[in-house]
């Protein structure tokens, strides 16, 4: 189990500071596929540092198994983080060492035999489809390679944790989902605790079965993967699920948008069909995606609703009585102040929870 | 050109060949510890200790900036010392280490700091001791840099020891002071140029085959 205590991180460089993680608590179970999502700076990258303590948390405990790491010796500390694999967004091979050598080394750090090492290494070589390149070198082989590799490295000494730092975010979709399920695999197989760190939410949506949402260096939210996409309480979980929002786009919905959330049989069923013939209203659909989520379908759409009250009205019973989830979507793109604007006077009927304020966004919040 | 001025070429090549190579040998095995304690030892290495890299980084700060020249004058009671005699090639090859181990020990420095800070970051989560960092990660991934800084520290070494001809030091480059320049014999003179540059470009050329066979980024 790994337990994360008040775990704060400040950067000095010079006279200024830089407070890259705040207070952040959060527990991660055993054998449990933990993602911590956020966008770029939002410190989810020195957080999962300050787990194997590649950075020290300016103050905080880092428990694991019940040993806090920040008390270790040097020595204690390089012991303890050979129970801890980890793999990297530019995957970090050894260069000069071919794919087999680079398993090895750490085998070699633990002194294992060489004839046991060779053993373990084709085992591992096995275990990530890669015995065929065992004689390669890195520049050799493309990214999903790479990245099975750096998986097999991580898993050599069979360590209880694995973090993965961004580990498919220089993969393209296909082999990033081909990564993932191996990542999947291995945790259903040999039970080892994974902690994703991910700017994208369909990583998340994959393997993970919970989900910490960060921003400005503090968790903001966390929870069930299927909790927060179908009730996002944070501005920033809302701006992660949305479908339609890009960095830096401005693109900004109407106010008269709603977001549906579809899970388990709904999805199937023409439900938007359905509704625009018996609400007689038309609908333009402005964004929809599908997902699996721990193996059920889910499906998130947002549509633009007429600005007719009346007919706004028809919609909301005619979802209410369907048991979809449904809200007013947040205007995207347009930044964090956006959950202090007030919703428009003509959609307060249909919003079905309230947007919370920052100041609800309280720590280790468990979503609804 | 008389026989024997033959056999004198033919032996300044060899002097110079004597020189340049135990002195390049003798510098890297004093050059490398060095560059590698300022590279480790840095604010921002992997085992920073401030007072040691400002020792060593000030002992080498102040070989590399007396002219070598100026050196090989000045540390001629040391010379003497070491080897028993202040003349000949090997008389040249103490202040030809102590001239070539500092910038050495920079050469390695920047070398490692090529290093891929990634690389060095997991081979720190793997819980690399510093001494497996060095000899695993940091020399191993630092080799074709460390390859290309051998050759061109070799090309400079030469060129050290061509001057220490003025001062009794042997090889080409005495051979070229004392026949081209005290004795007007420009074609002599000339001759061991072109015997030098042809040597520099075999070390050079021959340094940079061998890191394009060594690395195995270049694949």
């Amino acid at each position: 189990m790994i337990e994360l205590r008040n775990i704060d991180k400040t950067f000095r460089s010079g006279k200024t500071e830089v407070t890259a993680v705040r207070d952040v608590n959060l527990t991660i179970a055993d054998g449990e596929i933990f993602g911590i999502i956020g966008f770029s700076g939002a410190g989810k990258s020195t957080l999962v540092r300050c787990i194997n303590l590649l950075e020290r948390p300016t103050a905080g405990e880092v428990i694991i198994d019940g040993t806090d790491l920040t008390r270790l010796s040097p020595k204690q500390l390089r012991a303890a983080r050979k129970n801890i694999g980890m793999i990297f967004q530019q995957f970090n091979l050894l260069s000069q060492r071919t794919v087999a050598d680079n398993i090895r080394y750490p085998l070699e750090l633990a002194g294992t035999p060489r004839a046991q090492a060779d053993e373990r290494v084709r085992e591992l070589l096995a275990l990530v489809d890669l015995a065929d390149k065992a004689r390669a070198y890195p520049a050799q082989l493309s990214g999903g390679q790479k990245q099975r590799v750096a998986i097999a490295r991580a898993l050599a000494c069979n360590p209880k944790i694995i973090l993965c730092d961004e580990a498919t975010s220089a993969l393209d979709p296909i082999t990033t989902h081909a990564i993932l399920d191996l990542l999947k695999k291995l945790n259903q197989q040999l039970g080892v605790t994974v902690v994703v760190i991910t700017h994208e939410m369909r990583v998340v949506e994959q393997i993970c079965d919970r989900v910490a949402v960060m921003d400005a260096g503090a968790v903001v939210e966390q929870g069930s993967v299927r909790d927060v996409f179908l009730r996002p309480q944070s501005e920033t979980a809302r701006r992660l699920i949305d479908p339609t929002y890009k960095e830096g786009s401005g693109l900004t919905l109407p106010p008269n948008t709603l977001r549906l959330a579809f899970t388990g049989e709904e999805s199937g069923a023409p439900v938007i069909s359905d509704m625009t013939v018996k609400c007689n209203v038309m609908v333009s659909i402005v964004a929809a995606n599908t997902e699996n989520i721990g193996g059920k379908p889910f499906g998130q759409m947002l549509i633009e609703m007429p600005h007719d009250a009346a007919a706004q009205q028809r919609i909301c019973d005619y979802l209410d009585g369907r048991g979809v989830y449904y809200e007013r979507s947040i205007p995207a793109g347009s930044g964090p102040a956006a959950s202090q604007v007030p919703a428009a006077p003509d959609a307060q009927a249909v919003i079905e929870s309230d947007i919370p304020n920052n100041e609800e966004y309280g720590l280790g919040k468990e979503a609804r | 050109m008389s026989p024997e001025l033959i056999d004198l070429i033919v032996t300044g090549v060899w002097e110079t060949l004597y020189m340049t190579l135990v002195s390049t040998v003798i510098s890297y095995v004093l050059g490398i510890p060095l560059g590698v304690i300022l590279y480790v030892t840095d604010a921002k290495g992997i085992r920073p200790n401030r007072v040691m890299n400002l020792i060593v980084g000030t002992i080498v700060n102040i070989l590399r900036s007396i002219p070598f020249l100026i050196l090989l004058v000045m540390i001629l009671p040391f010379t003497r010392l070491v080897v028993g005699t202040t003349i000949g090639s090997t008389a040249t090859i103490v202040p030809l280490v102590v001239a070539a181990a500092p910038y050495v020990a920079r050469m390695v420095e920047s070398s490692l700091k090529e290093v891929d800070p990634g690389v060095v970051e997991a081979a720190r989560a793997m819980g690399s001791s510093v001494w497996q960092m060095i000899w695993k990660v940091f020399l191993p991934e630092a080799k074709p840099s460390l390859l290309v800084g051998a050759a061109i520290s070799l090309a400079t070494i030469l060129g050290y020891s061509a001057m220490a001809g003025f001062v009794g030091g042997g090889g080409l480059g005495a051979i070229a002071i004392n026949y081209g320049y005290y004795r007007y014999q420009f074609d002599v003179m000339l001759i061991t140029v072109i015997l030098l540059v042809i040597i520099v470009q075999i070390f050079q050329e021959g340094g940079l085959a061998l890191v394009r066979k060594i690395d195995k980024r270049l694949r």
